[in-house]
């Protein structure tokens, strides 16, 4: 694996918090008929193990672009054109042998058909769609999507025959079929479905909504990943079976120390998942900061207004909800200046619409992309 | 699962019985036909024997009888394998249908085989390959496959086997073994000239399919699976090859069923008349504009029974590759 | 348009596309397909040369016979014998026997040389069934009433075969258009009325184009038109092939239109004409129809050529159009025999002009298929 040059050792002391994903002014282009579309614009962000950051913000903004470029799935005609994501990496192998040896790689260097991402994407950092009615293959059972999975990510140790303690066990050998097919037992238990042992070789066509995401779920965990992206794994969910998956992925998070990016445009659903959050707007992150912070003293006017258009009980009860002005804008012409300004109610002319803002820090781990902020 | 496939069958049973009426149609419709001429010539003659003969004709197919009752009479004797007189050749139709029957099914079988051997490989890659050369070059070369009516393509070939090469390629054998009984010398003989005709019919097909299969396939390749299948982990060929194709050869097999097995029916017919082979067209069409009748609604029979046995084969394939039906 | 598959721009690509109008679109889409522009560029050029100019590009009347049987195609020269270079002739023809091949043959005879001139008067025409005139788009300049100019060679009654393919193609042209405005007419009419009001008619419909399709098409084509009596005059042969093909063409259009009906009258602007009173027919080809369009001008086009090669087919084989009448199939006749490709393979050149209207068919229809259907754009 160290052959690869994007890849190099470096030791770090164990830490249960230690950073897993680190993007550095992300860009992805989609070069399509009519000009450039900056899907994803100088993003920087970083997620830690154990962590739960949330990427939010309205349809088209990058987000689930964000989360496909940290796998190298970027959709034709989409490309990465700048900045990096480097994963501080503890092989599989290495980890089991009770290792903390981190490399760091650039994913954005890897070539994404090659054998390291593919050893990432799925064992390492796992990732769950928006569509559950859609993303398993109709022609296989739940069991079968696990099985491959599994046989591709999970390795067990290989018994060496000796009397003595044997400190590190060096080779690894790939389950079986029939220990695949007991993972995925246990796998979709943990997820909370009835009678697994005959739901494993249920079709997806003969399980619900909420049992396919709940598969879904399942066949990601059950590599053991360091990382999981949800792309709105709950939008296409009724609201009860929305909080039951929560309930699962919290959980699961607790008992494997796993990072989780969640996309979502659901604020509700972001409190009470995220321990940080990432605010996008065309592209561009307007607004990060712990989720207490966001939620009680939102800087950016969009965060503001985002937030007003959530409906709330309590005194103010009554009123009408809030909207955002104006319409998202054409991204092939966005407006000059900083992009948010033709909706922005704090709009100052001769400034907004001339100046970009820039990334600046606003508070104890709080930065915010707005010239109100700016000298 | 057995609901589905009492039903397929009851519908094909049901099918075979209303062509088999519309065949009977068909071989009462042309006036003039053979046996109205034969009564009216050995009436015209009017002496004992021709009487005679008239009576056994008349007794025979009825002709003093009702249309249904003639049908009926004629559909039970065709259930006993008695398809009538050809009367061009004076012998039964059973007698000329025999063999070239088997080698319809092998013609019309081989061809599928080159049909999907090719289309599919050929599909995958323009899909996958989306407006690379490769792409461009198969899309160019499917028009033309889809421009190119077998018998057209069997008359190129011909004129260039003839003029340019001065090789012989109609027949299914050699000369040698055309009457020698059956023995491995002759199935390699008949393999040897059957990759011709076969190649020449499945051309046509291919480039449909091919089109339909990249399409299929550029649909598939979208779809959220795919995606999820990747992000699995899965190397690019597996992805392609065992959720996509897997997927997308679906509604293929309906086709082939519903499109492709009667267009190569249809065309390998074609193909063995300009390739003077051995099977049904051929006879067929000669029957046809001889207006044999018995013997031209016996092949109509034939091939549309052929057609309907490819519908079935084809739906219990997509049974069995399709779950979402196999569990209905 | 790849984009498709990118979940955050598609919506933005899509809403810039709705800016403008859905024909616009068309437009602009089918404009990008090369292969589509040129297949309807050489399609009209097709359709005029042989239908309807074919009298001034033929050199010859279709009937014109000459002495000249089976004569080989006579290239134009630009040399005479020493090598000097002319203006354009071609050489007289002569009869030899071919001791080698044991047959009668046509070599070229120089000691006559006849030069060809472009607008060369020849055989009296009408153009366009209205204008008598006379005047070729090439022709031999010379007052010897035996000298030919063969360009593909001569059939078996030593008449040019160029100009009978020429002529041919109109036949052969028009039956496609004829036919399939037939099918359109029922195909589209059954399949609104199937779909709209479904019971009995439905029925009727999906029971019938699923017979048809049970039964292998050109056999039944060949049976049908088998049973076309021998003593009709052969302009009634030629609209009974046409209404045998569109009777047994127009099930599959019928089905897709249905399918199309089907999901259309669900949709909220059907019912909101429905709750204003519009009567049944209204609705039917007011406001579902348009919806299909799309499709059948697809269909339409795409099947267009299966219904050219059908004529040809059954012409061939002797069980359509039957001579006097000329088109590319009874050309074809003559031209598909073990014998006739040994010893004439230039009747062959009846073959390549339907590959060429086949293939154009295919080009147009495929480019309209990408501009037209909404879901084709990764396609």
């Amino acid at each position: 694996m160290s052959t690869i040059p994007a890849t190099q050792l470096t030791t770090a002391p164990q830490d249960t918090r230690r950073t897993l994903i680190e993007v550095r002014d992300l860009k992805v282009e989609f070069n399509i008929r009519g000009g450039v579309v900056k899907a994803v614009d100088g993003l920087t962000l970083d997620i830690k193990c154990g962590q739960t950051v949330g990427i939010i913000g309205e349809s088209g903004c990058g987000k689930s672009v964000t989360a496909r470029a940290i796998l190298r799935m970027v959709p034709k005609p989409g490309k990465i054109t700048g900045g990096q994501i480097l994963y501080y990496r503890v092989p599989r192998q290495k980890k089991l042998a009770g290792s903390n040896e981190v490399e760091v790689i650039e994913l954005t260097k890897l070539d994404p058909d090659g054998e390291v991402i593919r050893q990432i994407r799925g064992g390492e950092i796992a990732m769950i769609f928006q569509e559950p009615m859609s993303s398993l293959t109709p022609v296989y059972t739940a069991g079968t999507h696990i099985h491959e999975a599994v046989s591709l990510h999970r390795l067990l140790p290989l018994k060496t025959v000796g009397d003595q303690m044997v400190e590190r066990i060096t080779q690894y050998r790939k389950v079986t079929r029939e220990e695949a097919r007991e993972i995925a037992v246990q796998m979709l238990r943990r997820v909370g479905i009835p009678k697994p042992e005959q739901r494993v070789d249920s079709y997806p066509h003969q399980l619900s909504g909420g049992q396919r995401q709940r598969v879904m779920i399942a066949i990601a965990l059950s590599t053991e990943p360091d990382m999981l992206i949800a792309d709105e794994p709950t939008t296409a969910l009724d609201v009860s079976i929305e909080a039951q998956i929560l309930d699962i992925m919290r959980e699961l998070q607790q008992t494997a120390n796993m990072a989780i990016m969640f996309i979502t445009h659901n604020l509700g659903v972001i409190a009470s998942m995220a321990d940080e959050i990432v605010v996008m707007y065309m592209g561009k992150q307007v607004e990060r900061a712990k989720v207490v912070d966001l939620f009680y003293n939102p800087k950016h006017p969009y965060t503001k207004a985002l937030l007003q258009s959530v409906p709330k009980l309590g005194p103010k009860t009554g009123q009408r909800l809030a909207s955002i002005e104006g319409m998202v804008p054409d991204p092939l012409h966005l407006p000059t200046g900083c992009v948010f300004h033709p909706r922005c109610p704090a709009f100052i002319a001769g400034k907004c619409d001339r100046h970009v803002p820039n990334w600046v820090q606003v508070g104890d781990n709080h930065w915010v992309r707005c010239l109100l902020y700016e000298e | 699962m057995l609901n589905y496939l009492i039903r397929r069958l009851g519908y094909a049973l049901i099918m075979v019985v209303l062509v088999s009426f519309v065949s009977f149609v068909i071989i009462e419709l042309p006036p003039g036909d053979y046996l109205t001429q034969k009564v009216e010539q050995l009436r015209a003659r009017g002496d004992r024997s021709a009487e005679l003969q008239v009576e056994m004709l008349r007794v025979r197919y009825g002709l003093d009888k009702p249309f249904l009752e003639r049908y009926l009479n004629w559909a039970i004797n065709f259930l006993r394998g008695d398809f009538g007189e050809s009367f061009e050749f004076e012998r039964p139709v059973s007698d000329i249908l025999g063999a070239r029957l088997g080698y319809t099914v092998i013609l019309a079988l081989a061809t599928t085989l080159f049909t999907w051997l090719l289309a599919i490989p050929l599909g995958v890659y323009s899909a996958v390959r989306q407006y690379s050369i490769g792409d461009q070059i198969i899309s160019v070369i499917s028009f033309i496959g889809l421009g190119m009516p077998g018998f057209l393509l069997a008359l190129i070939i011909l004129y260039f086997s003839i003029v340019v090469f001065n090789l012989e390629v109609t027949g299914l054998f050699s000369p040698e073994y055309r009457d020698a009984p059956w023995s491995v010398g002759k199935v390699l003989d008949l393999l040897s000239h059957l990759w011709v005709p076969a190649l020449i019919s499945a051309i046509t097909g291919t480039g449909g399919l091919i089109r339909i299969m990249r399409g299929n396939l550029l649909d598939t390749l979208g779809q959220p699976f795919v995606e999820a299948a990747r992000a699995r982990g899965l190397k690019n060929r597996t992805v392609i090859w065992k959720h996509a194709v897997r997927i997308a050869i679906n509604p293929l097999v309906t086709i082939l069923g519903a499109e492709v097995f009667p267009s190569i029916i249809v065309g390998s017919s074609l193909v063995a008349i300009v390739l003077n082979l051995p099977t049904i067209g051929p006879v067929f069409v000669d029957s046809l504009r001889k207006l044999d009748m018995y013997l031209a609604g016996t092949c109509i029979v034939f091939l549309t029974i052929m057609l309907l046995v490819g519908n079935l084969v084809a739906d219990l394939l997509l049974a069995w590759v399709d779950p979402r039906i196999r569990l209905e | 348009m790849a984009v498709a598959t990118a979940p955050s721009s598609v919506s933005l690509v899509k809403k810039k596309e709705l800016g403008q109008s859905y024909w616009d679109l068309v437009w602009y889409r089918f404009k990008k397909n090369r292969l589509g522009v040129l297949g309807a560029v050489l399609l009209f050029v097709l359709y005029f040369s042989f239908v309807v100019i074919p009298e001034f590009l033929a050199p010859y009347a279709l009937e014109n016979r000459s002495r000249y049987v089976e004569a080989p195609p006579t290239p134009i020269q630009f040399l005479d014998e020493e090598g000097r270079f002319q203006a354009p002739f071609v050489y007289g023809l002569e009869r030899r026997v071919d001791q080698v091949k044991r047959l009668r043959t046509w070599v070229p005879d120089t000691t006559k040389k006849y030069p060809v001139a472009l607008f060369a008067q020849g055989d009296e025409y009408m153009l366009l069934g209205l204008i008598p005139m006379n005047v070729h788009l090439f022709g031999l300049q010379t007052s010897d009433k035996d000298a030919r100019i063969f360009l593909l060679g001569a059939d078996a009654l030593g008449r040019d075969y160029l100009s009978r393919i020429l002529y041919g193609g109109r036949l052969s042209l028009m039956i496609g258009l004829l036919g399939q405005f037939l099918t359109l007419a029922l195909g589209v009419t059954l399949g609104v009325i199937s779909g709209y009001y479904g019971g009995p008619v439905d029925m009727f419909v999906q029971r019938f184009t699923e017979f048809l399709a049970a039964f292998p098409n050109i056999p039944l084509f060949m049976a049908l038109s088998a049973a076309i009596p021998a003593f009709w005059s052969p302009i009634t042969v030629y609209f009974m092939l046409t209404i045998i093909l569109a009777f047994l063409g127009w099930g599959g259009l019928a089905r897709q239109v249905r399918g199309l009906v089907l999901s259309l009258r669900e949709r909220e602007y059907a019912l909101a004409a429905k709750s204003f009173g519009a009567s049944d027919r209204r609705i039917m080809f007011r406001h579902l129809l348009p919806g299909t369009m799309s499709h059948v001008i697809v269909i339409a086009t795409l099947s267009i050529p299966g219904m050219i090669l059908a004529e040809t087919a059954l012409s061939w084989l002797g069980l359509g159009l039957r001579p006097p009448l000329t088109s590319w199939g009874t050309l074809l006749q003559d031209a598909a025999t073990v014998r006739a490709i040994r010893f004439t393979p230039w009747l062959l050149w009846v073959v390549p002009p339907i590959l060429l209207t086949i293939l154009t068919y295919n080009m147009l229809g495929d480019g309209l298929r990408d501009a037209l259907d909404p879901y084709s754009g990764r396609g």
